[in-house]
C-alpha cells in the first residue's frame, strides 16, 4: 500500500475511532441518571457498544502506526484539532430527546454507512464493520422507537423534540461531505445521503415531526475544526493518562 | 387454621429450608422486612452507581472505561432484579422509589462517601463489592425464595466486579511511586467504611434475632464482619500495601484476625444523612427522576394512543 492509500485509510479509520469513542463518552453521562431504570440500561449499553466499535478501530490504527501507538495513546495522547469525529456526536446531551435525536441521526448514517464498508476492498475494515452492524442495527431500532415515542407522545415531548431537531439538524450535513481522507475508500455519498434522508423521513413522518429544509450546514469535525464542547471532553476524557504520563493502568 | 396454626406451619416451613414464596401465608413483619430489606438492597444498586459513574468519563484506558460502564450496568440490573423480587411482596417499584426520595427508605451508607481519586474504584471493586458479597452469599440461602434465586445471579457478576476491582489496583501496585500513593490513600478511606456495611454490633442490632430466626439471615453482623477482615488481611499482602489499624493482628488462639474500633460516631451520622455526599446522591436521584417525568409520561400517553388506535381498527 501506497503511503498516501496508508496515511488516508489511517484517518478514515481514526475518523470513525474518535466518532465513536466521543459519543460513548456523551451517552455514559447518563449512567445512574436515565429518566427510568430499563433506559438507564439501555442509553448504557449503546454507550458500551460504541465504546468496543472505537476500541476496534483504534487498534486496527495503531496496527497500521506502528511506532508503539496503542489504542490508548491514539485516545487519550492526540489533541482536539487532531480529533476527527462528527460534530453531531460533541453535542451535550441536553434533555433525553436530544440524546434520542442524536443517537438516531448518527445510528441511521452509521448503519447505512457500515452496510456500505462491509463489502470494503480492506479487509480488516470490512470485518470489523460487519460485525458492528448487528449492534446498529439495535441501535437504529430503539433509537426510531423513542423518537416515535416523543414525537407522537404528549404536547410536551414533541415540543422538546422540535427543539432537538433545531439544535441538532445543521450537524447532520458533514456527514455527507467527503474528507479528503474519505475520497477513495469506496463510499458512494450520494447513495448514503439519499438513502438515509429517504429513511429519516419515513420515522419523522411517522413521528409526526418533519424534516426541515433550507438549513445552513455546519461542517470542520472531520477535519480536526470542532465545537468549543470536544475540547471539554477531552479534558475529562485524557484526565489521568495526562496528569500522569508513561504509566501503566 | 387459626393465625397462630398459621404461624407454627409458616416457622415449620422454614425450619425444614422451604423456600417461602409470594402466595404463601407470611407473618406481615416477615413480608415487612422483606421488602425494607430488599428494596434498601435495590437502592444500594442503584445509588452505588454514582459514586463510580463519577469516573466513568475519566477512566485513565479504553479497557478501564468499558470495564467500568459494564459494571456500572450491572448494578442497575440488580437494582431491576431486586424492585422486582420486592414487588412480589406486594409494594410497587413506584412507591420504593418514592420513600428512596423522600429519604423514609435508605440505601447502603458507603455511597455516602466521595470516589476522589482512580484507586477508588478499584477499591469500592476490592472492598465494597468484598464486604458486599459476604452479605450476599449468606442471602443466596435466605427464606424469602424470589430474593434467595435474585442473589444467586447477583453474586456471579458481584464476585467478578470484586476480581476486576483487585486487579486494578495490583497494576496500580506495581505502578510509579504515584500511583502507589493513590492506592495506599485510597484503602485508607475506604477500609474503615467498608467495616460499617456489616451494621451494628451483634450487641445493638435492632433486626438481628428475629431475622435469625426467619432465616432472613443466617449470620450475624460480627460473624460476617469477621470473615470479611480475615480475607482482606490476606489479600492486602497481596498488594504490598497496609489496612489503616495498628490493631490488626492474628490472633492464633481464635483463628481469626483481631482489628480495633470503628468509629460508631461517624457510622451513626452517615446513617442519619450526615456523610460527606448524601445529599449529593439523593439530590442526583431526585433530579433524574423529575427530569424523567415528562419521559415517562410520553411514553404512557404513546401507548394509550396505541391501544386506543388498535381498539377502533378491531371494531
Amino acid at each position: 500500500m501506497g503511503i498516501i492509500m496508508e496515511n488516508r485509510l489511517t484517518n478514515f479509520i481514526l475518523s470513525i475511532a474518535d466518532t465513536t469513542l466521543i459519543l460513548a463518552q456523551r451517552n455514559a453521562e447518563w449512567c445512574g441518571h436515565g429518566p427510568i431504570l430499563e433506559q438507564d440500561i439501555a442509553i448504557t449499553n449503546i454507550s458500551l457498544d460504541l465504546l468496543g466499535q472505537s476500541r476496534n478501530f483504534y487498534q486496527y490504527a495503531a496496527q497500521i502506526i506502528g511506532n508503539n501507538a496503542t489504542e490508548d495513546s491514539l485516545a487519550y495522547l492526540r489533541t482536539e484539532r487532531e480529533f476527527k469525529n462528527l460534530l453531531l456526536v460533541e453535542q451535550p446531551n441536553g434533555d433525553w430527546g436530544q440524546t434520542i435525536l442524536r443517537q438516531y441521526l448518527f445510528s441511521q448514517y452509521q448503519y447505512l454507512l457500515f452496510e456500505q464498508l462491509q463489502n470494503n476492498a480492506d479487509e480488516q475494515l470490512a470485518a470489523i464493520c460487519t460485525k458492528a452492524l448487528k449492534e446498529i442495527k439495535y441501535h437504529v431500532r430503539w433509537s426510531s422507537e423513542w423518537v416515535v415515542r416523543l414525537g407522537d407522545g404528549t404536547a410536551e415531548s414533541k415540543e422538546r423534540m422540535l427543539n432537538a431537531i433545531d439544535e441538532l439538524w445543521s450537524y447532520t450535513g458533514e456527514m455527507f461531505i467527503p474528507a479528503e481522507y474519505e475520497k477513495e475508500m469506496g463510499i458512494d455519498f450520494n447513495a448514503l445521503q439519499n438513502n438515509w434522508s429517504a429513511k429519516v423521513k419515513a420515522l419523522f413522518t411517522e413521528a409526526t415531526l418533519s424534516v426541515p429544509e433550507n438549513i445552513y450546514m455546519q461542517s470542520g469535525g472531520k477535519q480536526g475544526i470542532h465545537t468549543e464542547h470536544l475540547g471539554l471532553i477531552l479534558t475529562e476524557l485524557q484526565y489521568v493518562q495526562r496528569a500522569y504520563p508513561n504509566s501503566q493502568w | 387454621m387459626s393465625i397462630q396454626n398459621f404461624e407454627q406451619h409458616f416457622q415449620a416451613q422454614i425450619d425444614n429450608e422451604i423456600k417461602i414464596e409470594p402466595k404463601d401465608w407470611m407473618p406481615e413483619a416477615y413480608r415487612k422486612t422483606n421488602i425494607r430489606q430488599i428494596s434498601q438492597h435495590a437502592h444500594s444498586e442503584i445509588v452505588g452507581m454514582l459514586p463510580e459513574g463519577n469516573w466513568i468519563s475519566r477512566a485513565p484506558s479504553l479497557k478501564r472505561k468499558a470495564i467500568l460502564i459494564a459494571k456500572a450496568q450491572d448494578e442497575a440490573g440488580h437494582g431491576l432484579y431486586l424492585y422486582s423480587a420486592a414487588e412480589t411482596l406486594g409494594m410497587s417499584r413506584d412507591e420504593m422509589i418514592a420513600d428512596l426520595h423522600s429519604g423514609k427508605a435508605k440505601y447502603s451508607s458507603i455511597f455516602n462517601y466521595p470516589t476522589l481519586s482512580w484507586a477508588d474504584v478499584g477499591a469500592i471493586g476490592w472492598l465494597v463489592d468484598g464486604a458486599a458479597i459476604m452479605n450476599q452469599v449468606m442471602l443466596t440461602r435466605t427464606s424469602y425464595g424470589p430474593y434467595a434465586r435474585a442473589m444467586v445471579r447477583i453474586c456471579k457478576e458481584e464476585s467478578f466486579h470484586q476480581r476486576q476491582g483487585f486487579e486494578s489496583l495490583l497494576v496500580l501496585s506495581k505502578g510509579t511511586a504515584e500511583q502507589k500513593a493513590m492506592c495506599q490513600d485510597a484503602i485508607n478511606r475506604w477500609w474503615w467504611p467498608s467495616l460499617m456495611m456489616f451494621g451494628p454490633k451483634d450487641t445493638e442490632s435492632t433486626n438481628s434475632d428475629q431475622s435469625m430466626k426467619w432465616k432472613i439471615k443466617r449470620k450475624t453482623n460480627d460473624e460476617l464482619r469477621q470473615n470479611f477482615v480475615d480475607m482482606i488481611a490476606e489479600q492486602i499482602k497481596v498488594l504490598g500495601m497496609k489496612l489503616p489499624d495498628n490493631k490488626l493482628n492474628w490472633n492464633e488462639q481464635r483463628k481469626h484476625y483481631d482489628f480495633g474500633e470503628i468509629n460508631w460516631d461517624e457510622f451513626w451520622a452517615v446513617v442519619k444523612g450526615n456523610g460527606p455526599c448524601n445529599k449529593q446522591r439523593l439530590a442526583a436521584r431526585r433530579k433524574a427522576h423529575e427530569e424523567g417525568r415528562w419521559v415517562r409520561e410520553a411514553a404512557m400517553a404513546y401507548t394509550e394512543k396505541k391501544k386506543s388506535k388498535s381498539s377502533l381498527e378491531a371494531a
